[in-house]
Parts: C-alpha cells; structure tokens; sequence
C-alpha cells in the first residue's frame, strides 16, 4: 500500500474507469498538465494510467487518479504545493526540450536563404 | 533459446477464478521452457498462488504488484516478456502502464465475462489473448497455447 492512502485526501469520483476519471479531471481543473505513467507523486506512489495521464490543478489542490486493481480508478485531491510546484517545472522542462528537439529539426531541416536574387538561378 | 530470460506475469484482481489457475500453468510452462518467471500481484492474490502452491513448485518468485512498479520505473528490473492478466477496466490500465514503463514484449491476457469488450478497449501495444472465460479456464489456456514466444 502506498502511503497515499495514509494522507489527507479528498475523493471525488470512486470506482469508475480511467477514461472517466480523465475526463473529470480535464472538466473540473484551473490547469491540466499530462504526465506519462509512472510520474512519482509523494515520494512513492507511481501514477497508474493509460496515457495521456491527466493531472490537475485547482488552487493549491492536485487532482490526480489513484488505481487500484480490486476497486477501479478514484480521483483524489490533496493541498500540496510542493507537488503542483515539480508538475509545473516538469511541463516547463518537456516545453524546453520539444523546442530544441524543434530547433535542431528546423536547422537541420533549412536551407540557407540565398544572399542575392541573382544567386538563386546560379548552380 | 530463452534459458535466462526473464518472463513477468502480472495478476489483476483475483476475483475470477480462472486467472490463478492460469497463472500457475503459464508461470509453469514458461518455467519449464526455461524462463525465469516471475508472478507480480496485490497481497490477495499473491497469497492465494502461494497457499495454492506452498513448496513453491509452479512458482519460484513472487513480488508485490506496487513494488515491482516503482522497481521497473526507478530501472532497477526489467523483463523480455510480460503477461498482463485483465478482467477490468483497472486490469487494463495496469496493462498500459507496463507498456508504458517496460521494455518487455507486452500480452495482454483478457478474460471475463466483458472479455471482448475490454480487449478492444486495448489501444496500446500488446499481443492480445482473449476469451470469454470465467469459470471454465480452457477456452483461455487454448488460446495461451497458441501463443508463439
């Protein structure tokens, strides 16, 4: 059992299906991020999912989906900041890589501009 | 050709008896093909393939389901191949996120009275085993059998 279960949580969807757990998650929070499964949240719960992976914010709240084998998906919330704060700089840091993945393609990708009119028809 | 290969079977929640039983003639079969077999489950289901199988003859390693999560995750395990056992909706987001987090050549053994459904729910890369099999494990071990690894 992870040690989630010993936090203080709130429940707001219990024993439904990941795609609904999703979905809720998508509808009721101020900020979405998508993480891949396996995203370590309070220190040693590993997220479960089929990706893409919703987790949310509202407030100083993260929702977030909890699966267990027996008893389906349960979307949680818990106040953590520090949380919300690591979700934020990881969708900051795949924003970074994708544009250097991005800025790498483009300049491998494009031709250098022709200074002149002229040099265009030359071979 | 596998002598030292590592094969994980993945045990979703033990309400429909056919899964340990498969499980055991799986984790047995491989064993004998000369697999290293190993058998993840929740407490529940690990304790009941061991009560079924005290001297450890069908099953050598067993290991908590969540345990084995963070193991694969943090790379410290891996596998060649994994059987993802699913009867549900939560047994099929355990399969994804094997898929998701391994390297193992991914089957997803779907059975159950929703079995046909569930597996074409299955939008990820897994070799799917399906059959409508809840009671009666013979339906499902047929097609296990056909299975080329």
């Amino acid at each position: 059992m992870s040690c989630i279960e010993q936090l203080k949580y709130k429940l707001y969807l219990e024993r439904t299906s990941f795609k609904e757990a999703r979905e809720y998650i998508e509808k009721n929070s101020e900020e979405v991020y998508y993480v891949d499964p396996g995203y370590k949240i309070f220190k040693d719960y590993y997220i479960i999912g089929v990706p893409p992976v919703a987790m949310g914010v509202r407030g100083n709240e993260m929702l977030f989906t909890y699966v267990k084998p027996c008893h389906g998906t349960f979307v949680m919330g818990m106040d953590s900041e520090e949380e919300i704060a690591r979700l934020r700089k990881n969708e900051a840091e795949k924003i970074k890589k994708s544009l250097k993945k991005g800025g790498e393609k483009g300049k491998a990708e494009s031709k250098p501009a022709p200074i002149r009119y002229s040099d265009i028809w030359k071979k | 050709m596998s002598e030292g290969k590592k094969a994980l079977l993945v045990m979703g929640c033990p309400e429909v008896p056919v899964q340990m039983s498969m499980v055991i003639y799986l984790a047995h079969k491989l064993k004998k093909s000369g697999w290293d077999v190993t058998v993840a489950g929740t407490n529940a289901a690990v304790k009941l393939l061991l009560a079924a199988d005290p001297e450890s003859y069908y099953v050598q390693k067993t290991v908590d389901l969540d345990k084995l999560i963070a193991d694969v995750v943090e790379k410290k395990v891996d596998f060649d191949i994994c059987f993802a056992f699913m009867h549900s909706d939560a047994g099929m987001t355990y399969g994804a996120t094997f898929c998701a987090i391994s390297k193992a050549r991914l089957f997803a053994v779907v059975f159950g009275k929703n079995a046909e459904a569930l597996g074409e729910s299955i939008d990820y890369p897994a070799e799917k085993i399906v059959a409508k099999a809840t009671h009666n494990p013979i339906p499902l071990k047929n097609k296990i059998d056909k299975v080329a690894i």
